[in-house]
């Protein structure tokens, strides 16, 4: 993936441009997605490496082949032909005035030029229009308090609405304590959402990656028709550290990855990220194509 | 009281654990074991009997009372197999049109290895997911510790009651103590800020009704007794797709 394919990404408007006002919020350009540096150091192996060929790599270590997080928008540019984000106007507060937690949402807006940890919209994969959220680690490491629960929740009733698919890349390490109790109820938002979404007939793929753990794991992550999961992601219900201190003793290697999961029956496939998009284009054009 | 001091009486020796609940609500109980998949987690009791002369299927989390019933429950820490034995039930009530009472008392779903090799999350997900839907009516009262996901699981109902001295919240006060401020003396403070009370919860909208907990007389279970079955009788008035629809708004709310 090069920058000027990114750009096309980020500015390409689907065909039917949405009625009303969700989306007029300005798109972001491509260059905030793009950390403005020529190379980079691999968090695995330490390699350095041009930072080009780590984007034309999808962010995989060339040396290791470690995969790095990616923002949000990276990923939906990564896995999407066109974009049209939804909803971009929904923030939120302190709630329980939660000590330092207001400072906290203001140094990461400041800093992720996000609101809180999802984007959301509508988008083309493989020419099948589909509904799309995306999770993202630099926000609290994806931790759902009322703004993503809202916004996810809100793009699952717009596609029950619009009768699009829903493709959902979860990335949370669970629910936001700092919104106390009203974080732990998003679980249950959320997965009243995905139930309506279900029984309108409607498909709901999600994919989960590195982590995908705690109350989202709980929830919308594991309520999906087909669960795909990227290569080597991290899930589970509790992290692995609080596994160890429960039961005081070493987890096995490779527990609770992907691989294991689908071992253990819980993750349909496994996907490595060059080839996403390309399988969820023939997931979604195997179930909603019209004939 | 304060919330830590809450907190320390929701879990305190002594409190009424789930199987006294039904013993004293529910009349004909018979116990119903397993999830037909893996095995039965005696951390969830579940059946049927009857609330005020109606049938009705309950289902609790049980810590145990004495140290030999606490492992044989296993804290009321529960597996997989219990929530899916809990939606098992849950949908045999709802083909016989049935209300469902929950009872919920866990610091939280059980951490370990089989937990996680059978998917603790996958099972608590399509358990909130299954009750959410649920055309039946259904009442959870946390009646100790409503211990996040967990508790959640049984937990997506159309009211959910606590009694005064219960808790109700994404983490326990140790665990946010420990992982925002590295200083598990804090728990007292993390209490506090949590909002965990029963009262915090009714003005969150979290919970519909706070019961007073009376010493646990038998004029409290007897009081509960008679609003869950008046309860279950005027939701059971209503069309099952109406109730859905305002249990979503319940939740759509937050
Ligand atoms: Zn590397």
């Amino acid at each position: 993936m090069n920058f000027e394919d990114l750009k096309k990404f980020f500015f390409k408007k689907p065909k039917n441009a949405l009625e009303g006002t969700e989306d007029s919020a300005p798109q972001k350009p491509a260059e905030a997605a793009i950390p403005d540096k020529l190379a980079e150091k691999c968090e695995k192996c330490g390699k350095i490496i041009l930072s080009d060929e780590m984007r034309e790599n999808f962010g995989v270590c060339p040396k290791c082949g470690h995969y790095k997080k990616l923002s949000a928008r990276e990923r939906i540019a990564m896995c999407t032909d066109t974009f049209c984000e939804l909803f971009s106007e929904e923030t939120g507060g302190n709630i329980l005035d939660f000590p330092g937690y207001g400072e906290k949402l203001e140094s990461l807006r400041e800093k992720t030029g996000e609101q809180d940890g999802a984007v959301c919209g509508e988008a083309e994969i493989g020419g099948v229009k589909c509904a799309v959220f995306s999770m993202d680690y630099r926000f609290m490491m994806g931790s759902m308090g009322h703004t993503v629960g809202e916004k996810i929740t809100k793009t699952f009733e717009y596609a029950t609405e619009k009768r699009l698919p829903v493709v959902g890349f979860v990335l949370s390490g669970g629910a936001r304590m700092q919104e106390g109790i009203v974080s732990l109820m998003q679980m249950a938002k959320t997965s009243a959402a995905v139930a309506k979404h279900s029984e309108a007939g409607l498909l709901y793929i999600s994919v989960l990656t590195d982590p995908t753990t705690g109350g989202v794991s709980a929830s919308f992550a594991f309520e999906s028709d087909i669960i795909m999961a990227e290569k080597g992601a991290l899930i589970g219900f509790a992290g692995p550290r609080v596994i160890e201190q429960t039961i005081r003793q070493k987890l096995p290697e490779g527990f609770q990855r992907s691989e294991f999961l689908q071992k253990k029956g819980f993750v349909d496939l496994i996907v490595e990220r060059r080839e996403m998009k390309e399988k969820l284009a023939a997931l979604l054009k195997l179930h909603c194509a019209e004939a | 009281m304060n919330a830590y001091d809450i907190v320390l009486k929701s879990r305190e020796k002594g409190r009424p654990t789930a199987a006294k609940y039904i013993k004293k609500l529910i009349d004909g109980f018979i116990e119903l074991h397993g999830d037909r998949r893996f095995s039965d987690d005696a951390a969830i009791i579940a059946g049927v009997g009857y609330l005020g002369g109606k049938p009705v299927t309950v289902i609790g989390i049980e810590k145990g009372e004495d140290t030999n019933s606490k492992i044989e429950h296993n804290f009321g820490c529960a597996h997989p197999e219990g929530y899916r034995k809990a939606v098992r039930l849950m949908k045999e009530a709802e083909k016989f049109h049935r209300p469902v009472l929950c009872l919920v008392d866990t610091s939280g779903a059980y951490c370990g290895i089989g937990a996680e090799e059978r998917g603790q999350s996958e099972a608590i997900a399509m358990s909130i997911l299954d009750m959410i839907r649920l055309k039946t009516p259904t009442l959870t009262v946390i009646i100790g510790e409503g211990g996040s996901g967990g508790a959640l699981g049984l937990s997506a109902a159309d009211e959910v009651w606590i009694t005064e001295a219960s808790t109700y919240s994404v983490i326990s006060p140790e665990g946010c103590a420990s992982i925002l401020w590295k200083d598990s003396a804090k728990v007292a403070q993390a209490s506090e800020c949590l909002k965990l009370t029963a009262q915090d919860l009714l003005s969150l909208h979290a919970v519909e009704r706070v019961i007073e907990e009376k010493g646990f007389s038998d004029e409290f279970f007897d009081g509960l007794k008679a609003d869950a079955a008046q309860f279950f009788a005027e939701k059971s008035k209503i069309p099952a797709d109406e109730l859905v629809e305002a249990r979503y708004k319940r939740f759509r709310k937050f």
